[in-house]
């Protein structure tokens, strides 16, 4: 038996094995967009063909940081803002696991924003969903980086004087090769987006607005939605980014405007992720550093034969 | 002024190679067959400002900067900032030579590059060398390198002069210079030494100089080492194959060494965005089953309390290293000091579950490494390795076969796939990683990947299968189990012994150090004894779980116990009396807060003062004493 025999495991998977036993009923509010991100997942994995064993889910704080109770893989629930150090670092330790993180829009563009601009910068190989509803949900209702400008709330009583993050330009300029946008009133486009991005070779940022019903919008606020890849209205080339930038512009003013635009808006195929270019560089191994420590014909360096004569 | 010690000075300005040419210096005088150790003085500056190292060597073990010093190579500073007197910084120009004067010894040599120094601008120069009976040799260092090759090899002329002066044979640090430098630069400085050499024995009579190299003999290979080198060498020995960080001095040196070292181990080092990601990424890769490390100095550590506390609740094994320096904010951050002790014994939220070594000496360093990385993994529990700029920065001698061990790549308490299904299992599959009833409370791990070892980690309070859960009775029994872990580190440690005795053990007064000072503690002691003061040292290395019995037997067995340590609150000295709940009344405090860390003979002086005079005023020196409770 080898070590990780649930990598690379050939066999149909049911999309029931991702229901866990313990907690099979999230706890989110009814009409809550989180259902749908779950439910896009639990279609996606099986078509990509990945087992809940050969899956690592790294999640923020938050209503979305539950995610991890409710999909059963492998997971970690890690703290406020940092789940992309966490998942990054177990990419690299072991690149054969199938990584995803996930978390909120407070998580990831206000308190985690640096490790975001990092992680797209360097284009490690995992998919990023960001429950985006413009709220801070499970502290009740607070205003969150993607709150529109002037919007009300007990932190800001006279109406925010901030203008909203730009999530999908602030990804493209970081550095990311694969943005998109969908909705959670849209399960066909996510679960076609999801199954894009974890299948990307590269940093794929999926912006998911998930409707916050009982803090800020129900799920007809999002509704009608558009498909920018589809809509005649639009025309752009995805692989583009001076064009994908425009069509980033345009979608990040219009919600505001109760016009939601979805679609994929950014796509580099060409763009070695940051594996790759580590191990072009000298500096990560071919072979997963994880399965070393399992080696027992792996003969271990010393300091003492290697390093200690330069000292003499 | 005696043979048996050479304590050699080089002073210039910052960028000026002054570290370059005292490592080597200090190597040939390894290789001559003395003990050596050295001790660095540098600015927060990366070109100019005024730097020294101090090379003391000796056929006796050295492991402690010494008590001033007897030769002085005075060089100049290439990039001092324009000298004007109504600077707050001074004429930058002569401080390698003014800023060296106070510590040096009675008898002691000058050699200055006068080709750059100009004597005559330090106030009262010559009375100050008669009166001293300093013998001084002003050479123009700068003229005779720029004769042969290039100014910069200045260094090289004083080094030669130093050995002329000193008696020394210009072997050693010929060899030395041919194993060093590349062959473009190494013929014009080969010829810059002996010219120097000859120069000096021509122009002066150099046996009128009372400072001369002593001789001595090893019995086997010697290696010349920093704490930062033998820290590093730990972790690669145990294993360690991961490490990210973010560059802050002096932590930087650690960083530095094992992102060279690991891509020839097949590793991984990640310069990160910040300490917090640093941290997270070192957990992240622990958890996907490698072994892992991170660090930082005070400020950076400070970043990574929220990593530490998610490492704690998950139990995902990790080693941070903490290099001090002084505080509070950016503080001095050349300069060492052990004022991080409270940060990183109690930083993060909820009651600590760590292990917090600080090692006393380079080879304490190599040694608590391997032991912080044993534990870590053993116990699955964050271990912190706590030392300073002096420990990390000083290099001495050790002897080779001391790294002659075998690699520990263990992962500790996991599972392998065929083992994995004879454990717990929820109905639906999921692993119960975190078992309420185990031995010592160290619950077996999976790694992401294997079949049947699916579970989630968390940092909140969860059950048996990692699933978050607040209920009174899971709780207690969680925190009840991960507490146990530290009980059985402690006995674990006890077996190991990491504290380091010295003085007799029927002593009278006792003094209690922990981890850089304790050197400098064990000469001083050694003095103390000669000079008739019945005293014994005791260097704690095991902060976090504290070695509470032997230190009470400690206690105990003497009349009064002088606690020193480089902190203005007496931050160990609280450890102590936390831990024992008593003995307020037997222990004060010597403490040393100015940037530089204590010479022997100041803590020989604290003592005499504070416990045998009971004053507690040693005049002169830059110490402060704090008396016991109640006195």
């Amino acid at each position: 038996m080898s070590t990780f025999s649930a990598i690379g495991e050939e066999r149909e998977i049911d999309r029931d094995e991702y229901t866990p036993g313990v907690e099979p009923q999230p706890t989110w509010c009814p009409g809550c967009g989180d259902f749908s991100v779950l439910k896009a997942l639990k279609q996606a994995l099986p078509e990509v063909g990945r087992t809940p064993e050969e899956t690592l889910l790294c999640t923020g704080i938050g209503c979305s940081g539950k995610l991890n109770s409710y999909l059963d893989t492998y997971g970690f629930h890690t703290i406020h803002g940092r789940s992309l150090p966490v998942a990054r670092a177990a990419k690299l330790a072991n690149p054969d696991l199938e990584v995803i993180a996930a978390g909120g829009d407070g998580d990831g563009y206000g308190i985690g924003g640096n490790h975001f601009i990092h992680t797209a910068r360097e284009n490690h190989d995992m998919t990023y969903i960001v429950f985006n509803n413009e709220i801070f949900g499970l502290t009740k209702g607070q205003t969150s980086p993607t709150s529109p400008k002037g919007h009300k709330s007990k932190t800001q009583p006279s109406g925010s004087a901030k203008e909203p993050i730009k999530p999908l330009s602030m990804s493209l300029n970081a550095g990311a090769s694969y943005v998109a946008r969908t909705a959670a009133v849209n399960p066909n486009q996510a679960k076609e987006i999801l199954i894009e991005a974890i299948e990307h070779d590269g940093f794929a940022h999926v912006d998911f607005l998930t409707q916050c019903p009982t803090w800020n919008k129900d799920a007809r606020q999002y509704v009608p939605y558009i498909d920018v890849n589809e809509s005649d209205d639009y025309d752009f080339d995805k692989t583009d980014r001076v064009e994908a930038a425009e069509m980033m512009r345009e979608t990040e003013e219009s919600l505001y405007e109760g016009e939601v635009l979805t679609g994929r808006f950014y796509v580099d195929e060409d763009r070695p992720s940051y594996g790759s270019e580590k191990q072009a560089i000298g500096e990560m191994p071919e072979e997963p550093l994880a399965e070393r420590y399992w080696d027992d014909d792996y003969e271990w360096e010393r300091s003492h034969d290697m390093f200690l004569d330069k000292h003499a | 002024m005696t043979d048996d010690e050479l304590i050699w000075r080089i002073s210039g300005g910052s960028g000026d190679g002054i570290a370059s040419t005292s490592q080597n210096f200090a190597k040939a005088l390894m290789r001559s067959g003395l003990n050596v150790f050295t001790h660095r003085h540098y600015p927060s500056r990366i070109r100019g400002g005024h730097t020294y190292t101090e090379i003391r060597a000796s056929s006796d073990p050295v492991n402690s900067r010494g008590d001033g010093y007897n030769f002085l190579l005075a060089l100049g500073d290439s990039f001092a900032r324009n000298p004007q007197e109504e600077a707050v910084y001074g004429n930058e120009e002569i401080k390698p030579l003014s800023e060296n004067l106070d510590e040096l010894r009675e008898g002691g040599v000058i050699v200055y590059d006068e080709g750059l120094l100009d004597a005559s601008e330090i106030p009262d120069f010559e009375e100050r060398a008669e009166e001293n009976d300093w013998h001084v040799y002003p050479l123009d260092l700068r003229g005779l390198a720029r004769d042969q090759g290039r100014e910069v090899m200045r260094n090289t002329a004083g080094v030669g002069a130093t050995c002329a002066l000193t008696g020394m044979d210009l072997d050693h640090v010929q060899d030395l210079m041919r194993d060093a430098m590349p062959e473009k630069i190494l013929e014009p400085n080969l010829e810059i030494l002996q010219i120097a050499y000859d120069q000096v024995r021509e122009e002066y009579d150099v046996d009128a100089s009372d400072v001369s190299v002593p001789t001595g003999e090893h019995d086997e290979t010697q290696l010349l080492m920093s704490g930062s080198d033998a820290i590093s060498y730990g972790a690669i020995d145990e294993g360690c194959r991961f490490i990210a960080g973010y560059p802050m001095t002096p932590w930087t040196e650690v960083f530095t060494i094992m992102t060279k070292n690991l891509p020839k181990l097949g590793g991984i080092s990640e310069q990160v965005e910040d300490e917090i990601a640093a941290a997270a990424l070192a957990v992240g890769a622990s958890h996907a089953g490698v072994k892992a490390m991170s660090g930082s100095s005070g400020g950076g550590f400070a970043l990574m309390s929220e990593p530490l506390g998610l490492a704690e609740m998950t139990e995902t094994p990790v080693v941070l290293v903490e290099a001090m320096r002084a505080g509070p904010s950016t503080g001095m951050p050349t300069k060492p000091e052990q004022s991080d002790l409270e940060h990183v014994l109690y930083t993060s939220q909820g009651d600590s579950q760590r292990v917090v070594l600080a090692p006393g000496t380079v080879e304490e360093a190599y040694e608590q490494s391997r032991i912080a990385f044993r534990l870590a993994y053993e116990y699955q529990i964050p271990s912190i390795l706590l030392y300073d700029q002096k420990l990390g920065g000083e290099m001495t001698n050790v002897s080779k076969s001391h790294f002659d061990r075998e690699p520990n790549p263990t992962l500790g308490k996991t599972l392998s796939e065929d083992a994995l299904a004879d454990e717990p299992h929820s109905p639906d599959g999921k692993f119960h990683r975190f078992q309420h009833d185990v031995e010592d409370g160290v619950s077996p791990r999976s790694i992401p990947g294997q079949k049947g070892g699916r579970f989630l980690a968390t940092g909140n309070e969860h059950d048996p299968t990692g699933h978050i859960a607040e209920s009174p009775d899971n709780r207690v029994a969680q925190i009840d189990r991960r507490t146990q872990k530290l009980e059985a580190i402690r006995d674990d440690l006890d077996t190991v012994d990491t504290g380091s005795y010295a003085g007799p053990d029927d002593a009278q007064y006792g003094i209690l150090t922990f981890g850089s000072q304790q050197g400098t503690v064990e000469e001083a002691v050694g003095r103390l004894n000669d000079a008739g003061v019945s005293v014994k040292s005791y260097g704690v290395s095991d902060m976090l779980p504290f070695p509470t019995e032997q230190v009470e037997a400690f206690v105990e067995s003497v009349d009064e116990v002088l606690v020193v340590e480089m902190t203005a609150s007496g931050q160990f000295r609280g450890l102590v009396q936390k831990n024992l709940g008593r003995y307020g009344e037997k222990l004060s405090s010597l403490l040393k807060y100015n940037g530089n860390p204590f010479e022997p003979a100041e803590i020989v002086d604290g003592f005499e003062a504070a416990i045998i005079e009971g004053d507690g005023d040693a005049s002169g020196h830059q110490t402060t004493f704090v008396p016991a409770a109640g006195d």
